[in-house]
């Protein structure tokens, strides 16, 4: 078994025989010709058939890959249309009385050569397309056909692969790409992704790996030849808990989360950062549940200004185009610290100053957060939720530092949204006088990581404690019914964001007792939406 | 003659694309167009040529036409470039 480390171009497991890929070879010889424009006119013709070619290409790439993927064949014409490429080529065969072969081949180094020299990455790959052209005049003029058939689902291994080579190949049977050249946006790389093939970058191309069993993890980068049984073992199940997943997302996009009998779910996101937003897309998230802001604070050296803040809840706010994005005020201290705070040392951080408790201590910070989060609702479906609340004084007093922003924003005429409000549930304090939470606010989210570490007395952190440690605890469950039927007297809905929200040996009992949304980890959205669709 | 210039506003600069799509469009004129970045110059009709110019985003670019289109073909080519580039 060895193991190669190699740059990933797309996600994914693919297990099979390596095929080395060869190219036709092509020995372009210099000849002289007699008759310099009956060459021309050879060659005139050779550039209709490679246009033909590539127009054929475009098509089925059209087809396979869509638009994006395909445009690099409508490129390929036009600089088989380029006048200084054919003044060149046409200048080689005159002057040098040479035949055609050869003038494309050295007309193609040395564009080649131009864009290899360029200081820019991008147009460094164009090299690799006016090869492409080059070559493939080359074949026609050659009388080849330039096809290579792949006969059984193989890895493809090659040097490097032209665009027009990875789209020619027979998709069924294309399991995976490991090149040793290519960058992670060359036009293959592209393709690989728009194919969704696991694809590697990076790895070298060794003549015995020819026909070996091999392994291509996508997801770190890595090529296995010969693997060991217990490894193959292993990323089969990984491979196929992956098709699994995609199976599903193929069913369930789009569809609604909702029970047979019709009771209707909101099946939302847990978000950290702006980027997971595309992962909450992928997984078909009906909305963002829990946007934990405090990457802000945390990746920062000083407190993040409000256009910082602005910005980012913004840009989640427009790419969810519409659906909901729940947005949680600062919640740091315990286990989060963050220096620029210079928050006091406490004996006991989990029960200390954290949280709400922070920026209704400090309105300065606060309000600063509660500006860039109302501007930024002005681009989308925006609401708000307060972490850690223990009392009724606490949504009061904060709901009036809103209504000041609120006033203020107003004032300098700067444009804001209708924002929905909300709290976590996450002491046992607030679940008790949930019934008049309820009447101060639009909904609740239920974080029962905390709420559980509180109610049981146990720290998740303290390994000691895991035999007594029960998730499932009646004292828990009891609590979550009495905060869903509280809400519910007063048209306050009811979510889950903590970990129990993707406890799948729960969602039926959530469900039975009346929950309103359950916010998860993007990747477990489709496994409970599959459930719920199931559940009377 | 008649000349523009032009901020490119695309993030990864000319590219093949829409040096393609500028090659295209400078066809369909009589007059001749060249662009100039920094002392260089290519002419529109030439997609490597324009290409291998490395215009990037932020760069300010000239165009110049000259013909006896060149009214119209100047107004339909800054157009062109205000919307792909």
């Amino acid at each position: 078994m060895e193991t190669y480390q190699g740059k990933s171009i797309f996600n994914g497991i693919a297990i099979g025989k390596i095929c080395k890929y060869e190219k036709e070879q092509q020995q372009v010889k210099r000849t002289k010709i007699t008759d310099p424009e009956a060459e021309i006119s050879r060659f005139d013709r050779a550039r209709e058939e490679a246009g033909a070619q590539l127009q054929a290409l475009y098509d089925k790439a059209l087809a396979q890959v869509g638009e994006s993927g395909a445009m690099i064949f409508e490129i390929h014409m036009m600089m088989l249309d380029d006048d200084d490429y054919l003044d060149s080529v046409y200048h080689i065969i005159r002057s040098q009385q040479v035949n055609a072969e050869f003038a494309v081949a050295s007309t193609g180094d040395n564009f080649s050569q131009l864009f290899a020299s360029m200081d820019d990455e991008y147009m460094q790959g164009r090299a690799a397309d006016v090869k492409d052209i080059s070559d493939r005049l080359i074949r026609v003029l050659m009388g080849q056909s330039g096809e290579s058939e792949i006969k059984e689902p193989v890895i493809i291994m090659a040097e490097d692969l032209a665009p027009s080579e990875t789209v020619q190949m027979d998709k069924d049977n294309l399991l995976a790409f490991v090149t040793t050249l290519g960058s992670s946006n060359s036009h293959t790389a592209i393709l690989a992704r728009t194919m969704g093939i696991p694809a590697l970058v990076g790895i070298p191309v060794k003549d015995e790996w020819n026909g070996k069993m091999a392994i291509v993890d996508g997801h770190n980068g890595t090529l296995i030849i010969e693997p060991d049984e217990v490894l193959l073992a292993q990323m089969q199940a990984k491979k196929e808990e992956e098709l699994r997943q995609k199976q599903l997302l193929a069913e369930l996009k789009g569809k609604e989360t909702v029970t047979k009998s019709g009771k209707k779910i909101n099946l939302y996101a847990n978000i950290g950062n702006v980027s997971d937003v595309a992962a909450a897309l992928a997984n078909d998230a009906g909305g963002i549940g829990l946007f934990r802001s405090e990457f802000l604070y945390l990746e920062a050296q000083d407190y993040p200004t409000e256009e910082e803040q602005f910005h980012a809840y913004k840009t989640v706010a427009e790419n969810m185009a519409g659906k909901k994005v729940i947005i949680r005020t600062l919640d740091i201290g315990a286990d989060k610290q963050v220096a620029y705070f210079d928050l006091p040392k406490e004996e006991n951080p989990a029960m200390g100053f954290r949280a709400i408790r922070i920026c209704l201590e400090r309105p300065e910070i606060f309000k600063v957060q509660l500006r860039a989060i109302l501007r930024a609702s002005a681009y989308g479906t925006i609401s708000i939720m307060f972490p850690m609340i223990t009392s009724v004084e606490e949504v009061r007093q904060i709901k009036e530092i809103l209504a000041q922003v609120r006033d203020e924003l107003t004032t300098q005429q700067i444009p804001f949204g209708e924002v929905e409000i909300g709290i976590m549930i996450e002491t046992p304090a607030a679940v008790m006088i949930s019934d008049l939470l309820a009447k101060e606010v639009d909904f609740f989210s239920i974080g029962t990581n905390d709420l559980t570490q509180y109610t049981l007395a146990i720290d998740r952190q303290n390994e000691a404690l895991d035999t007594f440690y029960n998730p499932h605890h009646e004292a828990i469950l009891r609590m979550i019914r009495m905060v869903i039927d509280n809400g519910h007297k007063e048209n306050c809905w009811v979510g889950i964001c903590g970990e129990l929200g993707s406890d799948t040996a729960l969602t039926k009992r959530f469900i039975e007792m009346g929950i309103d949304e359950l916010s998860v980890s993007p990747a477990y959205i489709l496994t409970i939406r599959n459930l719920i669709r199931e559940l009377p | 003659m008649k000349e523009f210039q032009y901020t490119i506003k695309d993030e990864i600069g000319i590219h093949a694309r829409p040096a393609g799509l500028i090659v295209k469009k400078a066809k369909e004129f009589s007059s001749k167009f060249t662009l100039t970045k920094d002392g260089k110059t290519a002419e529109l009709t030439k997609l490597m040529a324009l290409m291998s110019l490395g215009v990037k985003c932020g760069d300010t670019v000239t165009v110049a036409v000259e013909g006896p289109d060149e009214d119209a073909a100047a107004a339909a080519m800054q157009a062109f470039f205000a919307e792909t580039l």
